[in-house]
């Protein structure tokens, strides 16, 4: 391994991740790459998801990721995401609860309006969390 | 004149006065923190974002957006007014409804109509009372604590209206938050978007050459009509934390010059106090020494 990448996770509200990192994966809207150190200046948008990276010790930890984009560069990965928590953060329970919510407001409405879309968008991210979560260690 | 017991109860009841606007005072600074952390946590995303999209709009190009599009004729515009719930903060209130008063105003001596959307119980009361159209309000959230959703969400609807042209422009005042002695209200145009400037390249010249050579996925005009929505929510947030710590300052200022003003006001009374109570103590030595002299006689 040529040496680390300094990967950038950045919510409106906080630095969620801000280190060195062997290698980081991430779900862009035209499917999951990794970048590792000397990637050429790359712009996507991201899917909701689990994105994930190997810290500069070895171990791997995974980032639920939803309404974000990503930038590369050589030395550099910036995550700009509406939310993003660390596995260990994310809230099962209220994941599950929304889970049930978004289901009980896509049965209700068939059609495809904004209630729906949101719904189902919501529902996304609540079995993203929920699989991140879970995930054993 | 008062009577002795009459500036003394006056006195007290200026002290409790005084005690709760220096207790306001002081929650209106530790929320201020608050608020002012949230703010300088939102710093680097809304920094890199400009950054992104400054880069990205120049790299797309011409390629219109209906979001840039500027509509020739106008027929109704939307005002977005943050004010915040409580008042007892001076003049902030006042000073954020007379800029939207302003620009209403403007619009409406050039025909077109306008509409609001209200974040804060005092722009809301204002709009009712003048019997104003008000689209959707919110409440509780400037002045608390809130995410980006509430943005997020209210910036969709904003664009939403926008595309389906139930409106031609939108337009957001909002308090601009300088320094803890300074909030102005400020004006600004959210939709269509303004041409981007691209970000100050004369600084980073070795940035630049890298961001002109990215690879975009999927392509740029289709990046920029990701972003470009987003751009709306990140101005509306940062419109919001500002007004939420503006609407802290003003009240810190506001309690402060209202404790102070206390103070002047018991050391007076106080004043009126000891001169009443020694021309009481005087009268009275007056009577005794007239008794006692009659006595004598």
């Amino acid at each position: 391994m040529a040496g680390n990448i300094k990967l950038e996770v950045v919510t409106p509200e906080k630095y969620v991740v801000d280190e060195e990192v062997q290698i980081a994966v991430a779900p862009g809207s035209l499917g999951e790459f990794g970048v590792l150190i000397g990637h050429t200046p790359f712009l996507t948008t991201l899917r909701t998801g689990a994105m994930h990276y190997t810290d500069a010790k070895g171990a791997e930890r995974f980032i639920f990721v939803s309404g974000g984009f990503a930038e590369a560069l050589p030395d550099k990965v910036t995550v700009l995401a509406e939310s993003a928590e660390r596995r260990k953060d994310i809230d099962l329970e209220r994941a599950k609860a929304a889970m049930e919510r978004a289901e009980e407001r896509l049965a209700k409405s068939q059609s495809e309006d904004i209630d729906f879309n949101r719904a189902r968008a919501a529902l996304e991210r609540a079995l993203h969390r929920i699989r991140i979560a879970e995930t054993s260690r | 004149m008062a009577t002795l017991k009459d500036i003394k109860t006056k006195i007290s009841a200026v002290k409790k006065t005084q005690q709760i606007t220096k207790a306001m005072n002081m929650v209106a600074a530790s929320k201020l923190r608050g608020a002012q952390t949230s703010m300088e946590g939102f710093r680097p995303y809304s920094a890199k974002f400009a950054e992104v999209l400054g880069s990205l709009a120049e790299k797309a190009g011409e390629e219109t957006n209906p979001l840039l599009e500027v509509r020739e004729e106008v027929e109704k515009v939307h005002i977005v007014l943050c004010t915040s719930d409580r008042g007892l903060c001076g003049g902030f209130n006042a000073n954020l409804i007379s800029k939207a008063k302003a620009l209403k105003k403007e619009k409406e001596e050039q025909g077109i109509d306008v509409v609001f959307t209200v974040f804060g119980k005092k722009g809301r009361d204002w709009c009712r009372k003048n019997q104003f159209e008000i689209v959707s309000e919110h409440i509780g959230v400037v002045g608390g604590r809130f995410g980006f959703h509430v943005a997020a969400t209210s910036g969709q609807k904003l664009i939403q209206g926008f595309l389906d042209n139930t409106y031609d422009e939108v337009y957001i005042v909002y308090s601009e938050f300088m320094s803890m002695a300074r909030q102005v209200p400020v004006l600004k145009q959210l939709l269509p978007i303004l041409p981007i400037t691209p970000a100050e390249h004369e600084a980073e010249t070795e940035e630049t050459t890298y961001l002109a050579e990215h690879i975009c996925e999927p392509s740029p005009q289709e990046l920029l009509g990701e972003l470009l929505p987003k751009n709306v929510y990140v101005q509306l947030y940062s419109a919001l934390l500002e007004t939420s710590t503006s609407e802290h300052a003003a009240r810190m200022a506001a309690m402060d010059n209202a404790t102070k003003a206390c103070k002047d006001m018991i050391e007076n009374l106080t004043l009126v106090y000891n001169k009443a109570r020694q021309a009481a103590i005087t009268a009275e030595l007056m009577d005794i020494v007239g008794g006692a002299e009659a006595l004598k006689g």
